[in-house]
């Protein structure tokens, strides 16, 4: 995790410009998380969420999580899903890397089409 | 100096020297819808060919004569790449969402296995033109994602249906018109499988329960089999952030590596009567499990958060030998011919590591971005891969 932190603060110094932005972007979802961790959110779940759930979000072994496939589901049971897992699915619990402030920005971030 | 004429002439004209096929291969840049085209001779990148979709899990298969790379995307793009000539020659959108495929043993057929809409679905490999569709339905009609599909001797196949927990046996030898034999309640949630070296075994790692489906294709008749059964011992299982991979597996000798579900430990079964033999601590959750092609050591990548580890265990002893750490993010490896090098994949160091297996050295690292899978071209020429 921390290794992934490091390479994304890397990127984020050789952009500082996308960093002000994201942090925009921050307020808007009303939470308090740096634009760096942000940023390695984003990485993470489009690549190791992305293992199941594709690159691009589209499904996989995990069900689709594009803003229509998670339409209509309410927030709570999908940060549930994030932080616990799905018991008798192949969905694991990350709540030993993500708490609960950030699986609510995946949410919103999903819901916002969860563009890189 | 003429000879050296020509040469330069045929350069200019864009045309490559006669070469052999044997040492190519490809790296997927997963992110970019690329592959690179590399040699292990002189370990170096040919070329890149661009345009070939969405590739996270992106797979590979390759013809015979070891010149066309199958790349099977996730989007369900069906690519067929000229790796002499480095470029696209034919792609296909065969499904809404794949994940891998196979060749025939006579070579003529691609199968792509099918997440969405599940299913298999055969295509002459000239032409990339359908020959069969093989929807994955359930005795009630329910549609079940596709997964380990393996080739087999005589133009065969077998895949696993993830939700309906079944093993079907495929028999291509008429290709437009595919027979198929369904084992059923095979074990819960069957993830991945793997086709053996001599195209007897096929054997389907379970998510759902601890153990593996196994199916003797030589006695088809006497049905799937549970092996290694509740090698949990009943504990907890630790959480999987990445599915186990099969196919690429390790028969060492006469011991079969496979990789365990929710145990950092890779299982050791015997490779006649398939009762276990041993176990190995391991540093995470292992995905791939692959034996040297001695087959006197057998290396293991592992799951999130622990790949930026690589470990090699010795086979005799089953203990683990060396501890590696050869980038961040390492998904795939891929052995030379002979084993004299394996290639890592290192998704978040945008590079490719090339590891010498004598001396356990870093020979040499070549760029790459977002490299996942490693495919070389001998698998062109084996059973199961
Ligand atoms: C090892 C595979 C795997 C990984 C890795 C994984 N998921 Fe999942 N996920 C699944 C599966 C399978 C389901 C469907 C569960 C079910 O059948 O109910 C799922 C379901 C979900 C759902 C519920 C979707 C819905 O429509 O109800 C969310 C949200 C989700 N995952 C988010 C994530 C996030 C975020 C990550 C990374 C931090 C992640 N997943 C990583 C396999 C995975």
């Amino acid at each position: 995790m921390k290794r992934v932190l490091e390479v994304l603060r890397l990127l984020m110094e050789t952009a500082v410009l996308v960093g002000a932005s994201l942090m925009f972007v921050s307020e808007a979802f009303g939470e308090e998380l740096s634009a760096i961790r942000q940023a390695e959110l984003r990485y993470l779940v489009r690549q190791d969420c992305g293992a199941c759930h594709g690159l691009t979000l589209q499904g996989g072994l995990g069900s689709p999580l594009t803003a229509a496939a998670l339409a209509g589901k309410d927030d709570d049971g999908l940060v549930a899903t994030i932080l616990q897992g799905r018991p008798g699915s192949a969905m694991p619990p990350w709540q030993a890397y993500i708490n609960g402030a950030e699986a609510q920005w995946i949410v919103d971030w999903l819901r916002a089409g969860g563009q890189p | 100096m003429k000879r050296l004429v020509w040469c330069v002439l045929a350069l200019l004209a864009g045309c490559s020297t006669v070469r052999g096929s044997g040492d190519l291969g490809v790296v997927i840049e997963r992110a970019s819808g690329s592959v690179q085209v590399v040699e292990h001779s002189g370990e170096t990148r040919l070329g890149r060919v661009e345009g070939l979709g969405d590739l996270s899990h992106a797979s590979v298969v390759f013809s015979r004569d070891g010149r066309y790379a199958f790349v099977f995307g996730r989007d369900g793009g069906l690519s067929k790449v000229d790796l002499l000539e480095r470029k696209l020659v034919r792609r296909v959108l065969q499904a809404g969402n794949s994940i891998g495929g196979a060749i025939s043993s006579d070579g003529r057929i691609v199968a792509a296995q099918n997440y969405q809409p599940g299913g298999v679905r055969l295509f002459d490999t000239d032409t990339l033109s359908p020959l069969a569709d093989i929807p994955a339905r359930d005795e009630q009609g329910t549609p079940s994602k596709v997964v380990g599909l393996a080739d087999l001797p005589g133009n065969r196949f077998a895949f696993s249906l993830f939700d309906a927990g079944e093993i079907w046996l495929v028999d291509a030898s008429q290709p437009q018109a595919p027979k198929v034999k369904k084992f059923q309640n095979i074990g819960r949630q069957p993830y991945d499988a793997l086709g053996s070296y001599n195209g007897r075994y096929y054997i389907a790692g379970l998510y759902g329960e601890d153990g593996l489906a196994l199916l003797d294709t030589w006695a088809p008749e006497s049905g799937v089999r549970r092996i290694l059964a509740g090698y949990g011992r009943g504990e907890q299982k630790l959480p999987v952030y990445k599915m186990p991979h099969l196919r690429g597996w390790a028969l060492a000798g006469n011991r079969a590596f496979l990789p365990a579900i929710g145990r950092h430990e890779v299982l050791v079964a015997d490779g006649t009567n398939w009762q276990e033999v041993g176990r190995v601590k391991v540093h995470g959750q292992p995905v791939f499990a692959m034996a040297e092609p001695s087959g006197r050591r057998v290396w293991v990548n592992f799951a999130f958060p622990h790949n930026d580890t690589v470990q090699v265990i010795d086979v005799p002893t089953l203990t683990v030998a060396a501890t590696l750490k050869p980038g961040r993010g390492i998904l795939h490896m891929e052995f030379t011919p002979k084993g004299d090098a394996v290639w890592l994949s290192s998704r978040d160091d945008n590079k490719v590591v090339v590891v010498d297996t004598a001396t356990l050295t870093v020979r040499r690292e070549l760029a790459a971005v977002s490299p996942s899978g490693i495919f070389f071209s001998w698998r062109g020429s084996r059973m199961g891969m």
